[in-house]
């Protein structure tokens, strides 16, 4: 789906020669839920930029779904395929009402109007804001805009959809609410997630999970090979969910426990036959 | 300064269909030099709350008494209080205009007629305790700073009028682990330096555990629980009916008293829960 060959891009070519990203390799494959975590700085919004053609490589290629970002001639077809929510939710709500703004991207599109009305209903419906249609959006909380912000991608059917800390903004529930409905799309739906974030937790459920600094990817694997490499994390300033820190600490002690502990659940299996 | 509040309630857009009351009967008295946390869902009315704390908003009924003012009366002046009350709101770098980093931090001061020498004493200590360097800073412009820089420099804004009660509401909302971890490091020296009273606003157990002396749990305007953060936590099922995360730590000792294992319940962090399992591995051995 997405495919980047040796990227790097340089932000201010005349005054600054830090390149955000220096020759990233990566892959994502259709159906993926894939997690890019990394600290301010990282190169990690950079990359969402480009997928979505926003930024263009300074040098190597990026394919979205086989077509070069560079190709200004596939642009739309690109953002078609691969659409963007952003971390402020109230920067991208554009209409007065809940179903207009969902409307937003396939008027846009050219689409004959009783089609929109119908992906409206199910973008709606799949990010479970249906009843809140008629609703002025700033009424809303933080994570229902930002599941209206998802709908609004969702009505222009993508492949593919890059959340850039979708949940940085929210607050506890707003996440979980964030995080389910993204979860669902890709499960129920195959849409391929590309969900960038500072929340550890957020990334124990992906497929892969991959580390940037730098601007390059420094680790990729299963969250569970990921996260038992906690010194590395820690180095980097990133945070390791509290058991799988535990984990470590105790088998630094010489206890009998795995070093791939995410959850409470994994914690206490480990912990039975020793206490 | 001590904080006083007594059946406390406040009622938006009164009258109307949109009639919510934010604050009910909320009552509690913070001591001089306190550190708090005042933690709740969205909507459980903490910002509404503190924002009485300065005299912004003014119970519809009840009182607030700030450093022995009474907010509530008509003869109490409110720039007074708000000199002496700092409030940092939700993402502050919103609120940066000027061209550089030392004029807005002197704007604060400036207005309130002070000495140049004084204004920019005030203005270098608040950027230092901040922890940016002053030298370095004064001359830049507050947009070519990256979000962790302005957002310390939106706090040193407020710092610069030497309030005696700082109050913040969610300092680290949209920060990466690193730029979290220096916010809330610089507001624990600042406390601990300044002996001031702080107000921190948090939705993050994890974050505030660690640093404050008694925790306020809001939920759906009213005061639901109140302690220090160990007796707080022990009510985790409360915590989580009330929609707030408990760290993944709390549950485990907690999870772990259920299946009848002889533990303290007031374990809050890593190494705490560290040091009681390798004691009770090392018990059983033994017996």
């Amino acid at each position: 789906m997405i495919k980047s060959q040796d990227v790097s891009f340089q932000y201010n070519k005349e005054h600054d020669n830090t390149l955000a990203l220096k020759g990233l390799n990566l892959q994502v494959k259709k159906g993926e839920f894939v997690v890019v975590i990394g600290h301010n700085g990282s190169g990690k919004s950079t990359f969402a930029k480009l997928v979505n053609g926003i930024l263009l490589p300074s040098g190597g290629k990026l394919y979205v779904d086989g077509m070069d970002t560079a190709d200004l001639e596939k642009i739309w077809e690109i953002r078609k395929a691969a659409g963007m929510v952003f971390q402020n939710p109230d920067n991208q709500i554009v209409a007065t009402i809940v179903e207009e703004d969902v409307a937003f991207g396939p008027e846009n599109l050219g689409i004959p109007s009783p089609q929109i009305r119908q992906r409206v209903e199910d973008a709606l419906k799949a990010v479970g804001m249906f009843d809140h249609r008629k609703k002025p959006p700033h009424l809303l909380s933080g994570g229902q805009k930002q599941r209206i912000a998802i709908a609004g991608i969702l009505a222009m059917k993508p492949e593919c959809i890059i959340l850039d800390e979708p949940t940085a903004m929210l607050d506890p529930s707003g996440r979980k609410e964030v995080v389910e409905t993204i979860q669902r799309l890709n499960k129920e739906d195959g849409i391929t997630i590309v969900h960038i974030t500072h929340y550890m937790d957020e990334a124990i459920d992906a497929d892969r999970v991959i580390v940037m600094e730098g601007g390059q990817k420094l680790l990729e694997g299963s969250p569970k090979e990921v996260f038992s490499k906690v010194e590395s994390l820690q180095d980097m300033g990133l945070d390791v969910p509290q058991v799988t820190l535990l984990a470590h600490e105790l088998r630094k002690e010489g206890l009998d426990i795995p070093a791939d502990i995410l959850t409470v659940e994994e914690m206490e299996k480990a912990l039975w036959p020793l206490l | 300064m001590a904080i006083v509040v007594k059946q406390a309630n406040y009622i938006y857009d009164k009258g109307t269909p949109y009639e919510t009351n934010a604050i009910k009967d909320v009552s509690f008295t913070i001591e001089d030099g306190e550190f708090i946390g005042l933690i709740g869902h969205t909507g459980s009315g903490k910002s509404t709350l503190i924002q009485h704390l300065n005299g912004l908003l003014k119970p519809g009924s009840g009182t607030i008494e700030v450093g022995g003012l009474d907010l509530t009366a008509k003869s109490t002046s409110l720039t007074e209080v708000r000199k002496k009350v700092g409030l940092v709101f939700q993402y502050p770098e919103y609120q940066l205009f000027e061209e550089t980093v030392e004029k807005d931090v002197a704007f604060g001061p400036t207005n309130l007629g002070l000495s140049q020498e004084e204004v920019k004493r005030r203005v270098k200590d608040a950027i230092e305790l901040v922890g940016l360097d002053f030298e370095d800073f004064r001359e830049k412009s507050p947009f070519e700073l990256s979000g962790g820089q302005r957002r310390r420099v939106a706090i040193a804004g407020v710092l610069s009028m030497e309030p005696e009660v700082l109050i913040l509401d969610e300092p680290t909302a949209g920060l990466d682990p690193k730029g979290r971890d220096e916010i809330l490091g610089q507001i624990k020296k600042l406390h601990s330096e300044r002996q001031i009273t702080v107000i921190l606003v948090s939705h993050s157990m994890e974050d505030i555990a660690k640093l404050v002396d008694r925790l306020l749990v809001m939920d759906q305007g009213k005061l639901a629980l109140e302690g220090v953060p160990k007796s707080v936590f022990k009510e985790a099922k409360q915590l989580e009916n009330i929609g707030l995360g408990v760290p993944q730590i709390t549950k485990l000792v907690n999870h772990l008293i259920d299946k009848g294992h002889d533990i303290p319940n007031d374990i809050l962090t890593v190494d705490e829960a560290k040091n009681t399992i390798l004691e009770m591995v090392r018990r059983k051995k033994n017996a």
